[in-house]
């Protein structure tokens, strides 16, 4: 048996398995992103079997506008983009800016889910309505959760790099990066969802 | 050799000695404590979930449905399968012993997200009581653990969605363990110890916890859709709506498949852990083991629809299921051999932890075979839904997950406690266990081949005595458990010192004080690179046990 | 041995025992043997031999299983293809029900007609429909609706089956057949009887608290025994067989 262990100088000093955390709490995150796209995997398999093996009755098929999602995917699509833009603002210690196009990111959620809204009272058909129509306001439900939770977190977190020395500095940017993860995330499903609903 | 532990007083580990049994009440963040947490609670809902066994096996002594209301009868095997599967087994060979043991073998000093630890395991008593306490309110679910929809439509709601959201929460608690495990297995290794160097149950916990990361979330958005077609009143599965059953199946069984091997993977590490140990050999072919596992995870994720042969699959479905099914076998018999390969040639000490993961050898390759059998199409259009399956699963989840349960006390008792358990009240628990069982479950098998269906509470007068025997075997089941606590309450007040390393193990947990000190190790966590080293040359002169002895 | 697929099963069962129980035997033997030759004698210190690897063992028993499993697998392919679980339904068996090109319809397993030996070449048509907690048959072409399924031994059987509420299963234990009969998708199900007597029809999937008392009787009779049955309850005068 080769056990090796030198002996530590500081051994007294306990090492602290919370120290080194900043990269596990990403992995973490990006795990439970996983778990969190199969939930979608699973919506979205459901879906695309529905409309295989159930097909609707053909006075019940609507075709859906296309203008309003086309816009908000631009909104998410461009919400990604300024994301981006106060991280690198947040890189060069220019905590205005970052906030600046932070806000600007959650503005462009909440827009998103506005047009959403709106487009839920306009559509021709209701929760109960049919197969369809169900699944169609459960996979956007469900996503539309997903960008609540995000702009909340990035109103958080907004909140939180106001206060010079707060929370949110270029040396402790995990909050940010997770929000920024998660926010992609919720955009490149946007984009399976948008193809998968209103495309195919 | 070369092993050194910093000098530490008695003193100093007594400081860092955890003190106090509140702290097993509180959310305590500390890996060891969630662990015992895990492992105390769930034995809990197995001694529920055993009691409603025992009326399942009461009301089958006779062939009328007289001991409850046939609707009783439903509420208690949903009840029976749910508990038994999502508040005792999983949450304690993931829960327990992952959180127990898993920091050690990494060589760390917590779980990598201590408190989401504490989160995971304190969803599961209000989620586990959530769902007993349906039974008295308005009546539990009543669509067995499977709840396929029409029937869990339209039976009553209220119990229903109790189910749906205690199994939602438990869903979330695994989760959550899936990620702490990853994270922890991958990320907190101790610098200069090669994943090729980890004990197996790390590897079966990584292995089980990719299934649960990619699998449990399927189910609960599976559960989310169920709620609202009885809530809401939508029609995913409702066909008079317009639904789809079947889609349901496959969403429930592309979860529930893997939820076998969530079940039965954690227990082949800790099988592992356990032979070497009392065969004082190395465990045999490590790598092999280790691409079994792997295999298996992969694999386990493509066969879910084997448990829907008779529910109007396509042709090419159920063949590519069948074969995909019946493969499992190669790598699961891998396992199987390498452990026979294990004890042969060994010091095999005959004790309590032995002779239960023994049994589970023999108890798994007998619910193996069966499971082999029931994925051949032909074969299972006769017996699916019958107590053919009822027999092939307990055989695996009674006589494998759970013999590995109380094999692993046995085995880690000392640890957890610094005292011995009674060796002699062991074996007679082993005894009247292993009998208890296979006089309970093999009839099993002849009732589903001669046509007895699952989930009756009333059958034809010619099984009745077949039934009986069946019956007596869960007593003596039932029965088994006395010696066990005693054994525990005993051992816990009155038991023999163990000493720190009792079996001279060679791996990490075992080489710090027992019951460990908070944070494992006094100074520098040791570096063990050969945690199977038993019989090696260098290891005559330096027995492991003078390792703490400075 | 009570339809053409029973003897079929019975065979294939009985290669699975064989291979199981020699499997479980070894395997068992193995350890026990184990347990007894290298436990610790008193006294014994130390350890076992530090054997860790052995490639050529590996590979044998990996090998093996999975040619047995290649075996098993294909032997129940063809047991499946002889009940007939590879044919395609062919629209024409069933094309005299009114099924609209929006209905699916699934085979269930069963053996089909080409084994039959008998006069009558076209297969009995009879739709089952299940609901909560009974079964009950009808045959179109005598507009006879019965509790009971009599059916002529020999003969064919195409049954379509559909339920009402809940999913349900009808088993013929006898018959070693099963098939869910699922609300919202009919059901296709062909199997040749070829034992006379009565057998009993199980509901096998969980459909609620009297799952277990939705029962029925299958009739296996001789042709004769059938005409006249069905006759007596025929609603139609003029039937042609
Ligand atoms: C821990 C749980 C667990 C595990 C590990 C397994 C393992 C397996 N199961 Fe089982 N199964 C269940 C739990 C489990 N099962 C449950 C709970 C149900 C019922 C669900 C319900 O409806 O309520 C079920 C139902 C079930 C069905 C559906 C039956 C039906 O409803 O009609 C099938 C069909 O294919 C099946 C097959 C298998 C197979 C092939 C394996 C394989 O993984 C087994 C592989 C192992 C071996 C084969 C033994 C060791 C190998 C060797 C010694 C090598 C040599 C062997 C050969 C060459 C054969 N299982
Ligand atoms: C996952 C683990 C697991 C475990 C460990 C068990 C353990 C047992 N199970 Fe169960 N079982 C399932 C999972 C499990 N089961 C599942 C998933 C189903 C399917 C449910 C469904 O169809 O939806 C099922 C279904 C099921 C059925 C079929 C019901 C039916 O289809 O109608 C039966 C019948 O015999 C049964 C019996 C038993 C028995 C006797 C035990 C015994 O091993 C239990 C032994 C333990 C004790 C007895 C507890 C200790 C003793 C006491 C607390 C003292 C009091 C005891 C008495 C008064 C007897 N189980
Ligand atoms: Cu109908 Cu069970
Ligand atoms: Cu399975």
């Amino acid at each position: 048996m080769t056990t090796v262990s030198p002996l530590n100088k500081k051994s007294n000093e306990v090492i602290s398995s919370k120290e080194e955390h900043a990269d596990h709490r990403l992995f973490g995150l990006i795990t439970f992103l996983i778990a969190d796209g199969m939930t979608f995997a699973g919506f979205f398999a459901a879906y695309l079997t529905f409309k295989a093996v159930n097909p609707l009755l053909p006075d019940a098929i609507y075709e859906l506008e296309l203008p309003l999602p086309t816009l908000n995917t631009i909104l998410l699509l461009v919400s990604s983009a300024t994301f981006h833009k106060a991280g690198k603002y947040l890189e060069e210690n220019n905590s205005k800016k970052c906030q600046y196009w932070l806000l600007i990111t959650a503005g462009l959620g909440v827009a998103f889910l506005i047009s959403q809204m709106f487009e839920y009272f306009t559509l021709p058909f209701g929760l109960t309505d049919n197969l369809y129509a169900s699944t169609f306001y459960a996979l956007t439900g469900f996503h539309g959760l997903h960008v609540t939770l995000g702009a909340i977190m990035i109103l958080i977190i907004w909140w939180q790099s106001r206060s010079p020395g707060g929370r949110i500095t270029k040396t402790n940017r995990f909050p940010f990066e997770a929000a920024e993860l998660y926010w992609h995330f919720v955009d490149g499903i946007w984009v399976v969802l948008f193809i998968i609903l209103y495309l195919l | 050799m070369s092993i050194s532990i910093p000098p530490s007083t008695e003193n100093n580990i007594k400081k860092l000695q955890p003190t106090g049994w509140l702290r097993y009440f509180s959310f305590s963040l500390d890996h060891k404590v969630i662990g015992l947490q895990y492992l105390i609670c769930g034995f809990i809902f197995y001694l529920i979930g055993g009691l409603l066994a025992g009326a399942i096996r009461i009301e089958l002594t006779s062939p009328m449905s007289d001991f409850m209301a046939r609707d009783v009868y439903n509420q208690v095997l949903t009840l029976h399968g749910t508990i038994m599967i999502f508040l005792w087994i999983v949450p304690v060979v993931n829960g327990a012993f992952g959180n127990y043991l898993i920091p050690f073998y990494v060589g760390a000093r917590d779980m990598a997200f201590p408190r989401l630890n504490a989160v995971a395991f304190w969803l599961i008593p209000p989620a586990g009581l959530m769902l007993i306490s349906s039974y008295f309110i308005n009546g539990a679910a009543q669509s067995g653990w499977t709840a396929y929809p029409p029937l869990s439509i339209t039976t009553p709601a209220a119990g229903q969605i109790v189910w749906i959201i205690s199994v939602l929460l438990l869903g979330g608690s695994s989760i959550f363990g899936g990620i702490n495990f990853i994270a922890t297995i991958l990320k907190l290794r101790r610098p200069g110890l090669k994943l090729m160097q980890l004990p197996m149950y790390c590897w079966a916990m990584l292995g089980t916890s990719i299934l649960v990361v990619l699998s449990t979330p399927v189910l609960a958005g599976t559960l989310i859709l169920l709620s609202f077609d009885i809530v809401a009143h939508t029609g995913f599965f409702n066909p008079s709506l317009g639904g789809n059953v079947i889609v349901y199946q496959h969403l429930f069984w592309f979860y529930s498949h893997p939820a076998v091997y969530i079940m039965v993977l954690p227990a082949f590490g800790l099988v592992s852990e356990i032979l070497p140990v009392h065969c004082r050999k190395p465990l045999f072919g490590y790598s092999t083991m280790v691409y079994s596992i792997m295999a298996i995870v992969i694999l386990g994720l493509v066969v879910w629809a084997h448990h829907m042969f008779t529910s109007g699959t396509p042709p090419w479905m159920r063949l590519f299921f069948t074969i995909a099914t019946a493969f499992i076998a190669v790598p699961t018999g891998i396992k199987f051999f390498n452990w026979v390969a294990t004890l042969w040639g060994g010091r095999i000490s005959l004790n309590s932890a032995i002779l239960f993961s023994c049994g589970f050898i023999v108890n798994f390759v007998l619910g193996g075979i069966t499971g082999v059998a029931l994925a051949q199409v032909p074969f299972d259009v006769h017996v699916h839904d019958t107590y053919f399956v009822v027999a092939h699963f307990h055989y695996i989840v009674y006589g494998g997950s759970v013999f590995v349960i109380f094999s692993s006390i046995y085995h880690w008792y000392p640890k957890f406690t610094g005292k011995m358990l009674n060796e002699t009240i062991g074996r007679i628990h082993f005894a009247i266990t292993f009998i208890g069982f296979n006089l309970c479950f093999a009839p099993q098998h002849w009732l589903g081949l001669n046509g007895m269906p699952r989930r009756v509470a009333e059958y034809d007068p010619q099984f009745t005595f077949v039934n009986q025997i069946s019956s007596f075997g869960a007593l003596l089941m039932a029965l088994s458990t006395l010696p066990f606590l005693w054994n525990i309450f005993y051992s816990t007040f009155k038991g023999k010192e163990s000493g720190d390393n009792p079996w001279k193990a060679l791996t990490p947990e075992w080489l710090t004080s027992s019951p460990p000190p908070v944070e494992n190790w006094i100074g520098e966590a040791p570096l063990v690179t050969e945690p199977y080293g038993y019989g090696k040359k260098q290891e005559t002169k330096n027995s492991p046990d003078s390792i703490l002895e400075n | 041995m009570a339809s053409t697929n029973a003897p079929i099963y019975d065979e294939l069962f009985n290669v699975l025992f064989v291979i199981g129980t020699i499997l479980f035997i070894g395997m068992t033997a193995l350890v026990i043997y184990s347990l007894i030759q290298f436990r610790r004698k008193p006294g014994e210190e130390g350890d076992g031999l530090p054997i860790e690897d052995n490639l050529p063992l590996e590979i044998f028993w990996t090998a093996v299983p999975a040619v047995v499993i290649l075996f098993v697998g294909l032997y129940s392919y063809d047991i499946y293809d002889r009940m007939g679980g590879m044919q395609i339904l062919s629209n024409d068996m069933h094309s005299h029900h009114s099924i609209s090109s929006q209905e699916k319809v699934w085979g269930g397993i069963g053996s089909s007609k080409q084994e039959s030996n008998t006069s009558r070449d076209f297969p009995i048509n009879v739709e089952l429909t299940a609901m909560q907690f009974a079964f009950l048959f009808n045959y179109p072409k005598g507009e006879i609706i019965s509790g009971e399924l009599h059916v002529p031994v020999g003969q064919p059987i195409t049954m379509r089956m559909e339920s009402k509420d809940v999913i349900h299963a009808f088993w013929v234990p006898e018959f070693r057949l099963k098939q869910d009969v699922i609300p919202g998708q009919p059901t296709i199900l062909n199997f040749t009887p070829t034992r006379t007597g009565r057998y009993p029809i199980i509901c096998a999937e969980l459909c609620g608290p009297y799952h277990g008392g939705m029962r029925s009787t299958v009739v296996v009779e001789e042709p004769e025994e059938y005409d006249a049955w069905f006759k007596k309850n025929s609603k139609q005068t003029e039937v042609e067989l």
